[in-house]
């Protein structure tokens, strides 16, 4: 009922009134890459991506962004799956904690990550005392920055998915005697793959473009911390052309992302997944 | 999920308490300054806003490179306050021409509280034990540093490049990094949270800042005005901050 019903009213002609407003919308989006695009200097395009300093710092992204996007479906599965399915006091204050980062400035998040695990930060001088270890300066620092903005994104995602999955096969499953880990990776897990597949994206793609948080808790130094967003920010200052190509490496992968996601990510969010 | 919109404005009055009062009737004058004279500048605007109540001053401050691209891209400004002179000659089609140099700095090393890794001179940044750090290339302070590196003929092993000597100290002053190249007045400014290290004489040089009024000003009047103070009572709190005089 509820898909014949919405398939007509996408038929249905849009008032002209909303369409020039939508179209104002349309164009507020599209401007700004139009006039990106039209500044690249296209002729050199692989010549600036072939320069070391553009492809390290590309390497490094690929790298740490994969690396986030695993170390957030590690830990983001279960606790999505606590947040949907838990019950225990103060769970929206916990949902609110674990999710805040997506909506906190990411420099906040860095400045908080800086005086928690930095080398003399609350916790992070434990590291430091007892493995001499450090995360600024770290690919570990920009991964932990990176997760701690990207994870969110796969949270929601996955928890939406798993309210949405119908608990009366987990119900059965369970009253036939399956354990509870038996039944979460076979009935609960493929029931929410789809949710899982685009909340890792979503988090892999927010983890590729972090910036604040990255810059400010972990540094900048090719190679080990120097990210293709942070590139492109200090670029900008030295060799604009640079941070235009990089910008547009960027622009097409996220792009990418989301066209490719488009079904799935808005069939997470609404409950309506396939 | 149900949205509790009291908390979204409770919220935003917090927000909007942290702003605090506005001045009104006041004529604004913007001042983009670098990094080294961000908190310089803070002490500067508070005694000239005393001396001209009719006159608001804004500093912005961040890296000179970076703050000569904002005028490149027609930040709003009124004056250009930049670390060094080839910084803002590469702007000074958007300046009015004949900046004047208003301060002088030297460099030092700044290292942790008390020199806990005995960091003795500029060669001592060539060890492997030490995290070193300095700003990325363009900020006056890296141009300074890689002067003052060459001349010691020393190959120092950075680990990082920050975005302006503000980053520089915060790492440093929060242990994250064990040493770097400033200015002198960010080792006074950090007091007992971080300590000096001199650099001989004939391996140091000197950073002088020079001033500016931008073309673009509509207040031009008013920033000649602060620029004369930079030169008069100003130059008192300047030198007391460890800035020499041109």
């Amino acid at each position: 009922m509820k898909t014949a019903r919405s398939t007509r009213r996408a038929h249905d002609r849009a008032p002209w009134p909303v369409v020039i407003v939508a179209t104002l919308a349309i164009a507020f989006f599209a401007l700004p890459f139009i006039g990106l695009l039209g500044r690249t200097p296209w002729s050199d395009l692989f010549n600036v991506l072939g320069e070391s300093r553009v492809r390290t710092a590309l390497w490094l992204s690929i790298r740490t962004s994969v690396a986030s996007a695993i170390a957030s479906l590690t830990f983001g599965v279960p606790l999505a799956w606590v947040l949907a399915r838990g019950r225990f006091p103060g769970r929206s204050a916990v949902r609110a904690l674990c999710t805040m980062s997506m909506v906190l400035p990411p420099v906040v998040g860095g400045v908080a990550l800086f005086f928690s695990f930095g080398r003399q930060g609350v916790f992070g001088r434990f590291l430091d005392d007892w493995f001499s270890f450090q995360f600024t300066f770290s690919v570990w620092g920009v991964i932990l920055a990176q997760t701690f903005v990207a994870m969110p994104y796969l949270v929601l995602t996955v928890e939406a998915a798993i309210r949405q999955a119908d608990a009366r096969f987990e119900d059965a499953a369970r009253s036939l005697g399956g354990s509870r880990w038996y039944v979460f990776r076979r009935i609960t897990a493929p029931a929410i793959r789809p949710a899982l597949i685009a909340g890792a994206v979503l988090a892999w793609a927010r983890a590729l473009g972090e910036f604040g948080a990255t810059i400010t808790f972990a540094g900048n130094f090719p190679g080990t911390t120097q990210t293709m967003s942070i590139a492109t920010y200090l670029a900008l200052d030295t060799d604009a052309r640079e941070a235009l190509v990089l910008s547009v490496v960027m622009i097409a992968t996220s792009f990418a992302v989301l066209f490719g996601l488009r079904d799935r990510w808005m069939g997470a969010v609404t409950g309506m997944t396939r | 999920m149900r949205v509790r919109v009291g908390f979204i404005f409770a919220s935003l009055a917090v927000l909007g308490v942290a702003c605090g009062g506005n001045d009104a009737g006041r004529r604004q004058l913007d001042v983009m300054a670098a990094s080294s004279l961000a908190s310089a500048f803070e002490i500067l605007e508070s005694e000239f806003e005393a001396a001209n109540p009719d006159i608001d001053v804004r500093v912005t401050s961040g890296a000179s490179s970076n703050l000569a691209l904002q005028i490149e891209n027609g930040a709003p400004a009124d004056v250009f306050a930049s670390a060094d002179e080839s910084t803002i000659t590469k702007v000074a089609d958007f300046l009015v021409p004949d900046y004047r140099v208003f301060a002088t700095n030297q460099l030092q090393i700044m290292v942790a509280s008390g020199n806990p890794k005995n960091i003795r001179s500029l060669a001592d940044l060539e060890r492997d034990d030490l995290i070193v750090i300095t700003a990325q290339e363009g900020v006056p302070v890296r141009s300074y540093t890689d002067d003052v590196l060459a001349r010691a003929g020393v190959v120092a092993n950075f680990r990082s490049f920050e975005a302006n000597v503000g980053g520089i100290v915060t790492k440093i002053t929060n242990g994250a990094a064990d040493a770097g190249i400033v200015y002198r007045t960010d080792v006074i400014a950090a007091g007992s949270r971080a300590s000096g290290v001199d650099i001989p004489a004939d391996q140091n040089v000197v950073a002088r800042y020079p001033i500016a009024v931008l073309a673009s000003s509509t207040r031009r009047d008013d920033a000649n005005v602060f620029i004369a103070f930079l030169d008069g009572l100003g130059r008192v709190t300047l030198r007391d901050l460890g800035f020499g005089s041109p």
